[in-house]
């Protein structure tokens, strides 16, 4: 198969350089102005709140990085964090491992429920995250049969499904697109007639097949259980992220500029990694298929 | 899912003596709850549309606009990590902006303009609205970019073989074809924004009348001096909710269905 997308040589190899030149010129020259307009005033809106907290975070005096190193003393800091980021991973990965399958199955055998998957789907969106955790801590609560919400352990597996749910929409949207991209029924009957079974297609054909899409819903799930404020705090988990943040907020001048700075550092890091290694093996594919 | 909707049901038909009935309901047009909610909806309309045109064109810009690779990389990863920059840091981040000692506040007071005198309040609406847009636009670049992305280079030169200007490209091919996306993004954007709660609590510490902060102080201290009013509230919350979601689908069904003819 790799032989025949990635010819190297031969007429499609000579096709597809022929191609790439015809349409480079125009595609990868300088843009329209109207694109570099719209982009600039993006970029300034992004940019100028990081900018000014940047600002704030260093007006310490004498030492302007007084901020930071009291930050970094604090043992509260990097726990928050780690929680948050552990929280972020788990919720992707029970979540994608529900999602892929679904869709999946749901366009190749069943586009019937297609609406009602959808619907499922958007159901985080029917049930905001403060009715979410209203409606858990009133059901795990004290003197119901199944009581989560008693114990830490607990609450954390509440954390979690509450998140997994609200990474729902995102990822299935996100998962959903890329299915529409790439030719589902082929590729499973090519893989089923050199004799893999689901879980093999699933793994080695749709996951690889699926990366731009299933990175772009690990994105925002990462993204959002880390910021995530409103159920972490419902449901008392402090360490969390952002409870610890906020609070600092009304308490500290100076640290929580320089809070709000690392963590979009850190997040960034964490994005860019992710973004990185998606890349990696995509332009992997990509230079197979240009040489 | 489903349980703790149903337990909402049923808390929302009690009173505090644990009867029937449906005065909770009735005491929703009540005191500062419709206001919270025309505020909640308001808020969230404008930005899921302006956040929703804008994303797109920035989407566009570096898409289909020619712009240089690397900042098409720079604002996807961007996208990803400003949607993570919600709540308690954005709200930090825009009070250190454009709060009373903010950096563009006091940048502007520099130049002999006290943004305070247009009556801009970081705490008020359009204040409220502003920092919504921050993460708004980077979750639309993020779900419009792979349907822009979507769009084939064959449908484009079909257009314009056929003498197609690009304005006419994109009204009748393009715009149609991504239709659906956009309204789903849109919706998407709007519960994003109706649901929000930490950063309107970290930018107004609590005061702002929106239905989102009136039903976690009812979970933290009861503020309503109801229980049942506060199952209402939450319910009204999900019926506002479900009611968008059903029109999103109708939109969507219907743009499919033209589609496809």
């Amino acid at each position: 198969m790799s032989t025949a997308t990635g010819a190297p040589f031969g007429p499609l190899g000579v096709m597809r350089s022929w191609l790439r030149l015809r349409s480079g010129p125009r595609r990868r020259g300088f843009g329209s102005p109207i694109a570099w307009v719209i982009f600039l005033i993006g970029a300034i809106y992004f940019l100028v709140p990081l900018w000014a907290t940047f600002l704030h975070s260093i007006k310490t005096r004498p030492d302007p990085l007084l901020a930071y190193r009291q930050v970094f003393a604090d043992p509260k800091f990097l726990g928050g964090l780690g929680y948050s980021f552990v929280v972020g991973v788990l919720t992707i990965v029970i979540s994608l491992l529900i999602i892929v399958p679904t869709a999946y199955w749901v366009r190749l055998k069943v586009p019937r429920l297609r609406p009602v998957v959808e619907f499922v789907t958007l159901m985080p969106f029917v049930v905001p995250p403060v009715v979410l955790a209203f409606g858990l801590i009133r059901i795990y609560g004290g003197g119901s049969p199944i009581t989560l919400a008693s114990t830490d352990f607990g609450l954390n597996v509440l954390l979690v499904g509450a998140y997994v749910i609200l990474s729902f929409p995102y990822m299935y949207r996100a998962v959903d697109t890329g299915l529409a991209a790439i030719d589902v029924r082929t590729l499973t009957e090519a893989a089923q007639s050199l004799g893999s079974g689901w879980t093999r297609i699933l793994w080695r054909v749709i996951f690889p097949n699926l990366r731009t899409a299933l990175l772009s819903g690990a994105f925002l799930t990462l993204a959002i259980v880390i910021g995530e404020y409103t159920i972490a705090q419902i449901l008392a988990r402090n360490e969390a992220f952002g409870p610890y943040l906020s609070l600092l907020g009304r308490n500290q001048p100076y640290q929580p500029a320089s809070v709000s700075l690392i963590s979009f550092a850190l997040t960034w890091l964490a994005m860019g990694a992710i973004a990185f290694l998606g890349r990696g093996s995509r332009s992997r594919v990509q230079v197979a298929g240009a040489r | 899912m489903f349980l703790p909707v149903a337990f909402l049901v049923l808390g929302s038909l009690r009173n505090s003596e644990g009867a029937l009935t449906l005065q909770n309901y009735s005491d929703l047009s009540t005191g500062v709850i419709p206001t919270a909610f025309a505020n909640s909806i308001e808020i969230s309309v404008v930005t899921a549309v302006g956040g929703g045109l804008f994303g797109l064109l920035l989407a566009w810009s570096v898409i289909l606009g020619g712009l240089p690779r690397f900042l098409r990389t720079a604002l996807m990863t961007f996208s990803g990590v400003a949607s993570n920059f919600a709540g308690v840091p954005l709200a930090l981040a825009f009070i250190f902006t454009l709060g009373n000692v903010g950096f563009v506040t006091v940048l502007l007071q520099d130049f002999g303009f006290d943004i305070r005198d247009t009556g801009f309040r970081l705490t008020s609406k359009l204040g409220v609205e502003l920092v919504y847009m921050y993460f708004q636009f980077p979750l639309m670049v993020l779900i419009i970019a792979p349907a822009l992305e979507g769009l084939r280079r064959e449908w484009r030169e079909a257009a314009e073989n056929m003498g197609a200007t690009p304005a006419q490209y994109w009204r009748h091919v393009a715009l149609p074809i991504l239709t659906p996306s956009i309204l789903g993004t849109m919706i998407l954007l709007f519960g994003n924004s109706f649901g929000a709660q930490a950063t309107a609590f970290q930018l107004t510490g609590g005061t702002m009348n929106i239905v989102t902060l009136v039903i976690s102080s009812q979970i933290r201290g009861d503020v309503l001096h109801n229980p049942g009013l506060g199952y209402a509230l939450a319910m009204g919350m999900v019926a506002i909710m479900g009611a968008s979601i059903g029109l999103y689908s109708v939109l969507q069904r219907r743009a499919e269905r033209w589609l496809r003819g």
